[in-house]
């Protein structure tokens, strides 16, 4: 019994012993850091993406408490209000970025871009990109291997087995941009994020001339330059044989998506504008008394780079309902995009139905 | 007998053309020339669509030291200088010339005839390579000009020429060595004397106990030529394993050059170039190209102008066989497999190996059971097992420090692999990124000085 009871009290006056040391030591050797680091942390997503370009969170927590200038410092996944949060908390200003989305930037599904020829190597679209044009006659093009889908820590990014290209969920998308980085081709983009996920862009990246692009895949962009005539906000530009819409200047009036002859651009969350517009007779002499009003307001704003930019096509300059467009536009800089939708009705058919006269 | 002294695999030879004498190939109707056929910034194109060309007649000039020329394979007339799809589907800088005749530069001897003496001074033979365009044709296209240019402060001790072939399926080399070996054996007396050396050796491995027994009874004739048989062991054409299995010696890892060891290495194939260019003044406009495959007709080795599409070849053996699965730019380890038949034939093209059926097929990749065979193949000691994994992971500083520039792509990890795992494939593409950083850092680097 003695004996246990010695055992107990040694044990006992050791680990006092041990918590005194420890004590002492802790006091030390303390390493001294701003308490504010871990409440920024905290308000922090904490998903460690790295989409800020650090490590993880606490980097990004770090750099904020002890930087005085934080406009350079952005948390893509917790957006605007996140980075207000902590820029109120903190008493400096925070940077402002409109939410974004990732945009895979190709429409070579399976069966409108046909396999040439079978890859049997690692699966990987790094891999491929530095070996080979890819498994379809497009040396641009999505190659389908899923890199991106492995780097999303988001799980908004999925392949889908019938098209075989990346799909993003936009609602899971927290524009790290992670697949960005991932794609070897540069497919994926960060644009602009609409309300209710709407988007407009130009699903294909080929640099190749027209005749090659359709030789490769039915869904490339020729760069006929029909959209960026169409454009009533100079959003749309032609370079090294490919449009490009700029997510800053297109306001989603979808002009741009019938005119496409080969479908190359995408229109998602929004119904088309009707394709074969007919004359709406009761229609024309409503917009056409609506112009002369509407016109006066378009000098300023969008709408004189709209002109300007179609400058090269005359037909379009002396539209009447185009420059209704074009007040729209102006009135709703902010991008209002109801109404934009609402005067913006079968713009079209009016531009056909005045030719036809 | 000799060999290197560490990894090494031994595929299946199968040199089914190994007895065929070089052909002839038909002149091609229609050539096209890649600027960037060598290792070194792409040559400047000097002619324009519309110009008339004469057969070796210079139409790109090299650009900067690191480069070389190119000369047209044939006359006609330029057709087009842009943009065409390389064996890779990829698009290339090339000249396009349609053939008109066949009317040859005059300065150029295409007599048959040996032509021994050679009494250029080393700087006279070295420009005389130079202005040939001609670049290390066992596939690396490293360019010959550079090679044996020696830097100072450095000293060349021998020159070791590289008949070795160790790639199965090709034997361009082989033919070379048999059919023209003398005109071979005086294009090493001028390397020598580029070079400054006394003594030369000629590496092969005794698969070719022909091409053995034929150079070392005309080595008789030269003085300083030896004739050193080699184990059978791939890759023993590569460059460092060579000079590892004849003087053995071990070239330190990059940026070290075979010079610091005091080696010169020179391929067969282009040392006979080398002969052409100096006697003859003969630039590198065809070469012989080995198309085979199990199932092809008849498997050749073929003199091909360079710039002749492939299919031309192909044809020229009997056609593309039923079943055929992969068409590889050069052997089945090393080369890389092509989706555009219609490329051309490059300096650096040693042979076309059409693999048929089940052969072309991978298996499919099962899981790493940390077995090391791979680390035992691996002829410079690498670890490829953990250089794919690191390269799945993107680490590339610790791909750097794992020596991952040592790499010669020569593919015994892949092919010892239990498990089928694409290791080549993923350490290839660490490879080719670490060396995108290194350049990095050093531009980054250079304007502060």
């Amino acid at each position: 019994m003695e004996v246990l009871l010695y055992t107990i009290l040694t044990l006992c006056a050791l680990g006092v012993l041990a918590a005194v040391i420890l004590y002492f030591v802790a006091q030390t050797f303390k390493v001294e850091e701003d308490p504010r680091i871990d409440d920024v942390e905290k308000m922090l997503p904490g998903a460690n993406c790295g989409g800020c370009g650090f490590a993880g969170c606490r980097g990004l927590a770090d750099a904020l408490v002890k930087n005085d200038d934080i406009s350079s410092l952005f948390c893509p996944v917790g957006g605007g209000e996140t980075m207000k949060a902590v820029a109120t908390y903190l008493g400096k200003t925070a940077a402002e970025k409109e939410p974004q989305t990732a945009t895979v930037r190709c429409g070579g599904t399976c069966e409108k871009r046909p396999r040439t020829n079978q890859f049997d190597g690692a699966k990987s679209c790094a891999v491929a990109a530095s070996l080979y044009v890819g498994e379809t006659g497009c040396a641009f093009g999505c190659l389908g291997y899923g890199d991106c889908v492995k780097v999303c820590n988001f799980d908004a990014i999925k392949i889908n087995p019938k098209t075989g290209l990346p799909e993003i969920d936009a609602d899971k998308c927290t524009a790290c941009g992670a697949c960005v980085k991932a794609c070897p081709k540069l497919v994926i983009e960060l644009r602009k994020k609409w309300p209710k996920n709407r988007a407009v862009y130009v699903s294909c990246v080929s640099k190749e001339k027209g005749a090659h692009v359709i030789r490769a895949c039915k869904a490339g962009c020729v760069a006929c330059g029909k959209c960026e005539k169409v454009c009533p906000f100079g959003a749309i530009t032609i370079e090294n044989h490919l449009a490009y819409i700029d997510p800053q200047k297109c306001k989603l009036c979808r002009k741009c998506v019938n005119e496409c002859p080969t479908g190359a651009i995408t229109l998602v969350g929004m119904d088309p504008l009707p394709k074969a517009p007919k004359p709406a007779p009761k229609a024309a002499p409503a917009a056409a008394a609506a112009a002369p009003a509407a016109a006066p307001k378009s000098v300023e704003g969008p709408a004189t780079i709209a002109l300007k930019a179609s400058g090269t096509n005359p037909l379009i300059l002396l539209n009447p309902k185009k420059a209704v467009m074009d007040s729209a536009a102006a009135t709703s800089v902010a991008g209002n995009v109801v109404e934009l939708k609402e005067s913006g009705k079968n713009p079209l058919c009016l531009v056909r139905g005045k030719k036809a006269e | 007998m000799k060999t290197f002294p560490i990894g090494g695999v031994h595929p299946s030879e199968n040199k089914l053309s190994r007895a065929k004498a070089i052909e002839v190939l038909p002149l091609p109707e229609v050539v096209q020339i890649p600027l960037g056929q060598h290792i070194g910034a792409p040559a400047t194109a000097i002619v324009a669509k519309g110009d008339k060309v004469l057969t070796g007649q210079k139409i790109a000039e090299a650009t900067g030291f690191m480069s070389a020329n190119i000369h047209s394979p044939i006359s006609g007339t330029v057709q087009a200088v842009d943009m065409q799809l390389n064996g890779q589907g990829l698009r290339q800088m090339m000249i396009t010339i349609k053939r008109e005749g066949d009317e040859w530069v005059e300065t150029i001897d295409r007599s048959t005839e040996i032509k021994r003496d050679c009494n250029l001074e080393p700087a006279a033979i070295i420009a005389a390579i130079k202005e040939a365009g001609i670049v290390g044709m066992g596939g690396a296209t490293f360019p010959t000009h550079v090679k044996l240019s020696i830097p100072p402060g450095k000293k060349a001790e021998c020159l070791i020429i590289n008949g070795v072939e160790c790639e199965p399926y090709l034997t361009s080399d082989h033919r070379t060595m048999l059919e023209l070996g003398e005109e071979m054996l005086v294009g090493v007396e001028i390397l020598m004397k580029a070079i400054g050396v006394e003594k030369a050796y000629v590496g092969i491995e005794n698969n070719k106990p022909d091409a053995i027994a034929h150079l070392a009874q005309l080595a008789t004739k030269f003085k300083g030529i030896e004739i050193v048989p080699l184990k059978v062991r791939y890759p023993q054409g590569g460059e460092k394993q060579l000079i590892a299995a004849i003087t053995g010696r071990q070239v330190p890892p990059p940026p070290a050059l075979p010079i610091d060891v005091g080696a010169v290495v020179c391929n067969a194939s282009t040392t006979y170039a080398v002969y052409r260019a100096v006697q003859k003044q003969m630039p590198l406009i065809e070469r012989v190209v080995t198309l085979t495959g199990k199932e092809v007709k008849n498997p050749k080795n073929l003199l091909t102008r360079m710039g002749t599409p492939i299919s031309a070849l192909i044809e020229a053996a009997g056609g593309l066989p039923e079943h055929a699965g992969k068409v590889i730019n050069g052997g089945p380890m090393m080369g890389r497999a092509m989706v555009n038949l219609d490329s051309p034939v490059t300096k650096g093209c040693s042979g076309i190996t059409i693999m048929s059926g089940k052969d072309a097929e991978r298996k499919t990749p099962g899981q790493c059971m940390k077995c090391a065979k791979c680390v035992s193949a691996c002829p410079m000691g690498l670890e490829p097992y953990l250089l794919a994994k690191l390269a799945q992971k993107k680490q590339w500083d610790e791909m750097e420090a794992q020596m991952i520039t040592s790499c010669i792509e020569c593919g015994c990890c892949q092919s010892t692999c239990p498990s089928y795992l694409p290791l080549l494939d993923w350490v290839r593409l660490g490879k080719q990124t670490v060396m995108g950083l290194i350049r990095a850092r050093m531009a980054a680097q250079a304007p502060k000085k």
